[in-house]
């Protein structure tokens, strides 16, 4: 009584009788015997020991030698080709244009480069462009858009996020799309010939559509006015980016490309992870199941060469892959999980030893040291 | 305490000029002035709660606004809306500061609205106050009561306020009082109406009450009360501690009282004494913030190197088209890119880990105080945690400072052997009772086995009790050892803290009990030369029945005091036993010293003196011939020759009768059963003491016919042998005081009418009150007791001594004069009644001295043992005689027969310092030999088989600051110490000095007030809920019943908590700066630009929501080793004590672990994504996914309990995780601008390099940790592992394995104190210096 009543007042924080004279000393104290209350809830107790732990190293190891080897394979049947077409040496065709830049020059420079694949790629050719260097993940930089004016909001259409300062405004007019990101659009323009053993240049069909991601092409990115056609005038009234030579809606002919839902200019405002990267600029469909998409033998790439590097030691390429259910051609993953497997099974051996020689002495006596 | 103190100054201080406070009734009578005064007194209601509605939010937060960490995370928000540094969007970086404080809010809600509901109910309460409109006493709220309220209370009312008494239905005008809501002490108190009132009698007018009263301001001091009140005629009449009625005790046995309200509300003692829960900051705490130091100093490090970074990659750069044109320079660029990393890496310092700590607090408080193993059935109690932040502390402990009395034993007196007059009386049938007891129950309680070889005339090993009471001692035994029936706890709880039915069982000493039948026999003249002895034991056994504050009351009226009956009419018996006392009493006048030195004048002052004042009984001129020393027949009242028998039927006398016949025939229950029918009348008899030793002796004196039967602030109710009840006339009570050490009554004797002191003390004091001045014959008696005592002590008795002193009447009148001046004055009262109290305790004669048995608690001895095991050094700190307390220590195994008592004992400094030395050496030259001896090394570190005492005296030395070291050395060396004779602040100095200079985790345990103080200084401070109320609890961070308790909390909980604790704080470091690191990672490859490759809701999510509910459940419920197993291998315990889970190593460890795993789990994915048109955020995709899996898995790898709420709250997270970035990659199309993740997830995720990256990155980086615990565990475990290895195995496997290791420690254990090589290390001769099993005694 005289606890329960002290802890009744210890409860309430305060000397005095709020439980009221015999109110508490109804109801025992006494704690619950459940297991939770107790602390007796039935457990795994995992304990690491070599003998516990051995067989998943084992597992581990059987596991992953095969998916690493085919991933390895996988990787392997990926035909992959790069070009670099920046035009740094004297000798490369893009040399002079490399030399001369500038955003707005109205005569184009273009140059065309050479080159041969050894191997057919048979099934469907992705085209890229990759820049070296690039650093599009800039804390700045990826910030420098607005989504809601992608989106096709004709109040941020006028009124772009303070975020694309300082590519907002210019000439007084919003510029659309607003933003460093969309100012520095790649805009080198690249062909591609095949040059048949006789000498005549094939131009290989590149399909412009299908580059980007649905999601994007449907949904963030829209243009502002709905299903109205007319672009021109639905810009009227913005300014193009500063770098661009065209306004936004003169980036395409096709109405289902040109715009805020130009495929090209979605994948570049996918802004890419790392400073090396690659952008996926065409892609060359098979034609049928005879002919490979693109044979053996000479290809000319023919470049417009817009798009300045040389300012940060930038790089310039231009890749051709096939890929696979992982991917493009990365024999990294492969290796690193032959690797681990190799590894984990080798770890497994030694604590098999291990726990041989020590494990048992282990669980027969318990001797402190 | 806050919202007390917070309180206290919004009161309006008008009355703060004038020192008093003013109070009277609210009738006519008062004026003006004075009713102003009293409207700004502070009402009854009261308010504990420290929010209003309107100041919860400001309030609130300013108080979390105090916190260190709170304003870091504030000004990482404010920083956040600088623009020029912010990385994420401002909102966003908001949210873990609000929802961390919010969370507290919450819970800070929570506990208000807690305390505002019951002060609710508080305040509602209803009391019955005057009217004055209505002329009469009508009911009202408490919280309507305010200062000058006339309150009616009946019996079982609980006061509403602190009042002055004014009126009792009680005709003595007495009140009894429970203070146990206050204190929790049961017993009753007495408190009086206010002396001369204009109104006496039964009614009470309150409109015709226009007294005054005057008083100190409103002070937590619960004992004292000073004041004045000022009746109509200026007569000013004293008031005290006894005319107060404090708030919340509880009115006992009187019908109507009636009081006026003096402090209300906030400011009655109660509410003043109430102290909030506690803070203390608990070691790991203080580790743990040293680690959070280096979390910052890592992330100022990180931060600083992106700077730099960022400021070298920007000048090999210029007009990139990446670029944002400006015009700052690199240097600048990278100094704000330091800000924008600091914002960025925030997450490093772990925000949300003292949110998580103080949750994971309340969770391991949960289960302690739902512990069935710490729950006492017999006072419906378990563990109350009043602090709520130290509960790791418990599993630290390196020294554990008890107390003795009421700690390691029950505290419950039984009156064991006495000496009076220099004769030892050693009382041979208690003990017998006592063996036969053992016999009889010894087998069924089974803790008894462990002391069973001993010999049960070894007091302290008496863990039973005697008892020739049948059924219902029988009965209450069996609730003292916890298997009992809840029929038991009832009967229990109904008796009350000290019933009799225990106390009781004193078998009278033959020889005693022979020597006082002389009283009531007829042949007095044969005894003759025996007078003075006679005399004495009478005086003894009277002062033992009334010095004391014993309430008397029946079982069948429990709580209510037994009125006086009618005093009979005396036998005749009683003439002839005046005439005896008178007779005798006149020799030892002319001993006393105040005669010889009083000279003439006084004796006729004297005569004077007593002719007036002596009342009733014929007195005897005294005459100097009287100094003769023996016994002579000077008296001129010769008594006449009795030759009636006495016809006296008290019980108490009938037995002791019967009892020499028996001798030593053992037929016990014989004289049971006539007792029982005799004493039916006598046992309804309940005494209530302060102190159980009291009870005990009043039972004592019972025994031998002495009883106590009602008590009144006035007189004593005392039936002596061979009278009938006799009236003594109180005149005054000297309580007890821990600086006197003593107590005394004055009182009127009853045979011989004068005006006598009894005085009851500590021997050491009374000896030195004693000792001045006295005749051989006191000093060969002195002598006598003397050694008695010392062998009292020996067996682990209480000492007590009685003393006496016969008061000339004028020298009683002086005294009384100055008593009364000093009780009147307000200002020093306490000292100058002290001062007439010393005055009056001065020339004593000394009458004997009772030795009292204080029985260990059970498994005292074997959780000594395991917590000595657990490498707990043990400090008693006693205020015992140092014979007493070595022999307690025997008695719990404290001292082991092997080991070595060093004694410290000096009495001057220099003697100390080179004792010390001198200990300090021979323990260096045993220890050499020692290490010589065993070549094999085992346990050589550890030390132990020393044991040191040092009394009082010598401690005040040591504590000194030249002596500190040495004595620490000596201490360090010895693997217990005992101080005795030590006061409170010399316990807590002890503490602090072993806490401060050691710099080890303390423990203080104590049942007492005298405890408070030690257990405020320690680390860890435990009450023990006993018998001496609840000062020892309320100042207690752990407040336990029993001193077992404290095995399964320390050796269980403390390991658990600790444990726990200090893995999860491992672990949330371990988080946070694997996961913030991956960020780190990435700044190398976006030119330190503070970039993240996460979306930003994810990143401040991360920690706050998906990870942070499974560090929880590993603070709460991870169980490292089984609570079976820790109670059996106490050893285990080392692993907190020494830190060993969490170190600076193991922090570094973990921290570089983290830095592993954050570069597999980044580098994995940027290979393989390397080259790649992987997206920014979709490149955070799946290094977020492995970290997530990592960051689970390690916490499985790290648990050792998995119940299926682990694994609930694992899949939760993890589905929390995932659900949230799918449903925000499908919902959020233009929402959260610069990180929108549109579509990312669910592409991301659709591909199968995705869970291909995820596997082999969490594979690869939890490979390293499994490996290691693999390969640690299997090569070199740790106790704990292999501790819980044992735990897996079956039943049978694990009681074999189990055993195998004790019987290896206990080789270690022994194979550490063989040194019984020199026995006579002790220097001190005179104090025993070993200890034997066979005896359990000391022996010198």
């Amino acid at each position: 009584m005289m606890a329960s009543s002290y802890n009744a007042k210890e409860e309430d924080g305060h000397h005095s009788g709020a439980s009221g004279p015999g109110s508490s000393t109804v109801k025992s104290r006494k704690p619950d015997n459940t297991a939770f209350k107790q602390q007796r809830l039935p457990a795994w107790q995992p304990i690491l020991t070599a003998g516990t732990v051995l067989p998943a190293f084992f597992v581990i190891g059987l596991i992953f030698i095969p998916i690493g080897i085919g991933l390895y394979v996988t990787s392997n049947n990926i035909k992959e080709f790069e070009i670099d077409y920046t035009g740094i040496d004297m000798s490369s065709p893009c040399f002079n244009c490399s030399q001369s830049f500038s955003w707005n020059s109205s005569v184009p420079c273009k140059c065309s480069l050479a080159f041969s694949l050894d191997q057919p790629f048979e099934s469907n050719v992705f085209m890229y462009y990759g820049l070296s260097n690039f650093y599009q993940n800039h804390r700045r930089y990826v910030k420098s858009r607005d989504d809601s004016q992608l989106n096709g909001d004709s109040f941020s259409l006028t009124n772009p996020s303070k975020e694309c300062e300082p590519y907002r405004t210019s000439e007084n007019k919003p510029i659309a799309p607003c933003g460093a990101i969309a100012n520095s659009l790649f805009n080198d323009t690249l062909e591609l010939f095949y040059i048949d053993p006789n000498g005549t240049r094939t131009p290989i069909p590149l399909i412009k559509k299908g580059i980007a991601w649905w999601t994007d092409k449907h949904v963030k990115f829209r243009n502002p006015g709905g299903n109205n056609s007319n672009l021109t005038a639905i810009f009227q009234g913005t300014s193009k980016p500063v770098n661009w030579r065209k306004p936004v809606y003169e980036l395409d002919t096709d109405p289902e490309n040109n715009g805020f839902i130009n495929e090209d200019f979605i994948v570049w405002m996918r802004t890419a992870a790392l400073p090396t990267f690659r952008k996926l600029y065409r892609i060359i469909q098979k034609k049928n199941n005879m002919t490979p998409t693109l044979p053996r033998g000479n290809y000319t790439l023919e470049v417009t060469y817009n798009y300045p590097v040389r300012s940060f030691e930038g790089r310039k390429r231009m890749i051709l892959s096939t890929i696979s259910w992982m991917g493009g051609k990365n024999p990294f993953l492969g290796i690193a999980y032959i690797t681990v497997g190799s590894v984990c099974f080798f770890l497994g051996v030694v604590l098999l030893i291990i726990h041989h020689k020590y494990g048992n002495r282990n669980n027969s006596s318990d001797i402190p040291n | 305490m806050e919202s007390l103190l917070s309180l206290g100054k919004r009161k309006p201080r008008k009355n703060g000029l004038q020192r008093k406070r003013r109070v009277g009734a609210w009738n006519m009578t008062l004026d003006e002035e004075d009713e102003e005064l009293m409207r700004s007194y502070s009402g009854n209601k009261i308010r504990t709660t420290k929010y209003t509605f309107l100041s919860f939010v400001p309030k609130n937060l300013f108080e979390q606004l105090h916190r260190f960490a709170n304003v870091y995370f504030v000004f990482l928000s404010a920083l956040n809306f600088v623009p020029i540094v912010n990385a994420f969007q401002p909102e966003i970086s908001l949210i873990p500061i609000v929802l961390v404080m919010s969370v507290t809010a919450v819970k800070d809600m929570w506990e208000d609205y807690r305390r505002r509901k019951s002060d609710w109910q508080v305040n509602g309460q209803l009391c019955e106050v005057y009217d004055r409109t209505q002329q009469r006493y009508v009911k009202r709220r408490w919280a309507e009561v305010c200062v000058g309220d006339l309150v009616l209370l009946g019996c079982n009312d609980i006061i509403p306020a602190d009042m002055v008494l004014l009126h009792s239905s009680d005709p003595k005008g007495v009140c009894h009082i429970e203070t146990a809501n206050l204190d929790g002490e049961t017993n009753l108190k007495q408190r009086q109406v206010v002396r001369d009132l204009p109104q006496q009698g039964p009614d009470f007018n309150p409109e015709n009450f226009s007294s005054r009263i005057e008083c100190e301001n409103p002070n937590n001091d619960l004992r004292r009360f000073r004041g004045y009140m000022e009746h109509p005629g200026k007569v000013r009449v004293g008031l005290h501690n006894d005319n107060l009625l404090l708030r919340s005790c509880t009115v006992r046995n009187t019908e109507r009282v009636i009081g006026i309200v003096v402090y209300a509300g906030h400011e009655t003692k109660a509410m003043q004494n109430n102290s909030g829960p506690r803070y203390k900051r608990s070691k790991l705490e203080r580790r743990l913030n040293v680690d959070v130091l280096w979390s910052v100093a890592l992330l100022f490090l990180m931060c600083f190197s992106t700077a730099v970074g960022h400021g070298i990659w920007l000048r090999g750069l210029k007009g990139a088209v990446f670029l944002i044109p400006d015009d700052i320079s690199p240097a600048l660029a990278g100094f704000y890119m330091f800000w924008t990393m600091i914002i960025v890496l925030q997450v490093l310092i772990p925000i949300s880990l003292y949110v998580s700590i103080e949750i994971v607090k309340l969770g391991q408080i949960y289960f302690i105080q739902n512990d069935l193993d710490l729950y006492n059935p017999r006072l419906d109690a378990g563990i109350q945690c009043r602090a709520l932040n130290i509960t790791e502390d418990l599993g630290q402990i390196q020294y554990l400072f008890s107390d003795k009395t009421g700690t390691l034993t029950e505290n419950r007196m039984l009156f064991r052997r006495c000496t009076v007059a220099g004769v030892e009386y050693p009382h041979h049938e208690n003990a017998q009772s006592l063996e036969q007891y053992e016999e009889q129950f010894g087998g069924a309680a089974d803790h008894t086995l462990t002391l069973r070889s001993r010999s049960s005339r070894k007091s302290v090993s008496c863990r039973s009790l005697s008892c020739n009471h049948s059924s219902v001692s029988l009965n209450t035994l069996a609730a003292e050892s916890d298997s009992n029936s809840f029929d038991d706890t009832l009967h229990r709880q109904a008796q009350g803290a000290f019933s009799s039915t225990m106390e009781c069982a004193v078998v009278p000493d033959p020889q005693l009990g022979q020597k006082l039948k002389v009283l009531s026999a007829p042949l007095l003249g044969r005894l003759k030369h025996d007078a003075t002895e006679l005399s004495h034991i009478v005086d003894f056994f009277l002062a033992l029945a009334v010095c004391n504050t014993v309430v008397v009351s029946s079982p069948s009226q429990p709580r209510h005091v037994v009125q006086m009956p009618v005093a009979r009419t005396p036998l005749r018996s009683l003439e002839e036993m005046k005439a005896l006392l008178q007779k005798v009493s006149l020799p030892r006048f002319a001993l006393s010293p105040s005669q010889n030195s009083d000279g003439s004048p006084g004796f006729t002052k004297r005569l004077f003196n007593r002719g007036r004042s002596a009342t009733y009984t014929p007195n005897a001129p005294t005459t100097p011939a009287a100094r003769a020393p023996t016994p002579s027949l000077t008296p001129t009242h010769t008594p006449s020759p009795c030759s009636t028998p006495v016809l006296l039927r008290s019980g108490a006398w009938g037995q002791e009768e019967e009892q020499p016949r028996q001798s030593d025939a053992d037929d016990g229950p014989a004289a049971e059963e006539e007792e029982k029918d005799d004493s039916d009348e006598e046992d309804k008899l309940l005494y209530e003491a302060e102190s159980p030793d009291e009870a005990a002796l009043v039972q004592a004196a019972r025994a031998y016919g002495c009883t106590l039967l009602g008590r009144s602030p006035e007189q004593l109710l005392v039936a002596l042998p061979g009278t009938g009840p006799l009236s003594v006339p109180l005149l005054h009570v000297l309580p007890f005081h821990s600086a006197r050490k003593r107590m005394s009554v004055v009182v009127r004797h009853p045979l011989t009418g004068q005006v006598v002191v009894y005085t009851k003390g500590a021997d050491s004091v009374i000896m030195e009150l004693v000792g001045r001045k006295t005749s051989d014959d006191q000093r060969e008696i002195m002598e006598k007791t003397q050694r008695h005592l010392d062998d009292y002590a020996k067996e682990g008795l209480r000492t007590l001594c009685i003393a006496k002193r016969v008061l000339e009447e004028g020298e009683y009148e002086d005294w009384l004069k100055r008593h009364v001046f000093a009780e009147a004055s307000i200002e020093n009262r306490e000292e100058l009644l002290r001062e007439t109290a010393q005055m009056l305790e001065t020339k004593l004669t000394l009458l004997g001295a009772t030795g009292i048995v204080d029985r260990l608690q059970e498994d005292v001895p074997e959780t000594i043992e395991a917590l000595q095991r657990a490498g707990i050094k043990v400090w008693v700190l006693t205020g015992d005689k140092q014979e007493t307390a070595v022999n307690i220590a025997c008695a719990c195994k404290l001292l082991r027969p092997t080991d070595q008592l060093l004694t410290l004992n000096c009495d001057i400094k220099e003697d100390c310092e080179t004792l010390l030395s001198e200990l300090l050496e021979q323990i260096g030259v045993s220890e050499r030999r020692h290490a010589s001896g065993c070549e094999d090394g085992l346990a050589v570190g550890d030390r132990g088989g020393f044991m040191l005492v040092i009394d009082g005296r010598t401690l005040d030395f040591a504590l000194e600051a030249e002596l500190q070291g040495a004595f620490l050395e000596l201490t360090g060396s010895c693997r217990s110490v005992i101080c005795c004779r030590s006061t409170p602040l010399q316990k807590s100095k002890v503490v602090r000095l072993v806490g401060e200079k050691l710099g080890v985790m303390t423990l203080a345990i104590g049942d007492g007030a005298n405890d408070v103080s030690m257990i405020q200084v320690a680390d860890v401070g435990i009450g023990i809920s006993g018998q001496e109320g609840m000062q020892a609890v309320m100042s207690s961070d752990f407040a336990i019943s029993r001193f077992k308790h404290l095995r399964k909390l320390l050796l269980v909980h403390g390991h658990w908590c600790y444990t726990r604790l200090a893995n999860m704080i491992l672990y949330f470091f371990y988080k946070n700066v694997m996961y913030v690191n991956l960020l780190f990672w990435y700044q190398f490859f976006c030119g330190f630009s503070g970039s993240t490759m996460t979306n930003s809701w994810v990143l401040i999510f991360f920690n706050l929501l998906f990870t942070s509910v499974p560090p929880l459940m590993y603070g709460v419920f991870d169980k490292n080793v089984s609570a079976q197993t820790l109670l059996s291998l106490p050893q285990l315990y080392k692993h907190g004590q020494n830190s060993k889970a969490y170190l600076p190593s193991t922090f570094w460890l973990t921290i570089l672990d983290a830095f592993y795993q954050s570069l597999v789990c980044f580098f994995i994915p940027y290979f393989a994504y390397a080259g790649s048109d992987i997206g920014l955020f979709s490149f955070g995709s799946p290094i977020n996914g492995s970290a997530l899996l990592i960051i689970l898995l390690h916490q499985i790898i790290e648990s050792r309990t998995l119940t299926w709420l682990h694994f609930a709250v694992f899949l939760c997270s993890a589905l929390l995780y995932y659900i949230f970035v799918l449903v925000f990659s499908i919902i959020c199309v233009t929402c959260n601008h610069p990180t929108n993740p549109y579509g990312i997830e669910t592409k991301v995720m659709s591909e199968p390099l995705y869970y291909c990256v995820c596997a082999v990155t969490t594979v690869l980086a939890l490979l390293p940790r499994m490996l290691c615990r693999g390969l640690y565990n299997t090569l070199c475990p740790s106790d704990v592992v292999k501790a819980g290895l044992i735990d897996k195995l079956r039943p049978e496997d694990y009681s074999a394995s189990v055993c195998q290791w004790q019987e290896n420690s206990e080789a270690i254990y022994h194979n550490q104190n063989p040194r019984h090589l020199d026995k006579n290390l002790s220097v001190n001769a005179d104090i025993p210096t070993d200890c034997t099993p066979e005896t359990g005694s000391v022996l010198s």
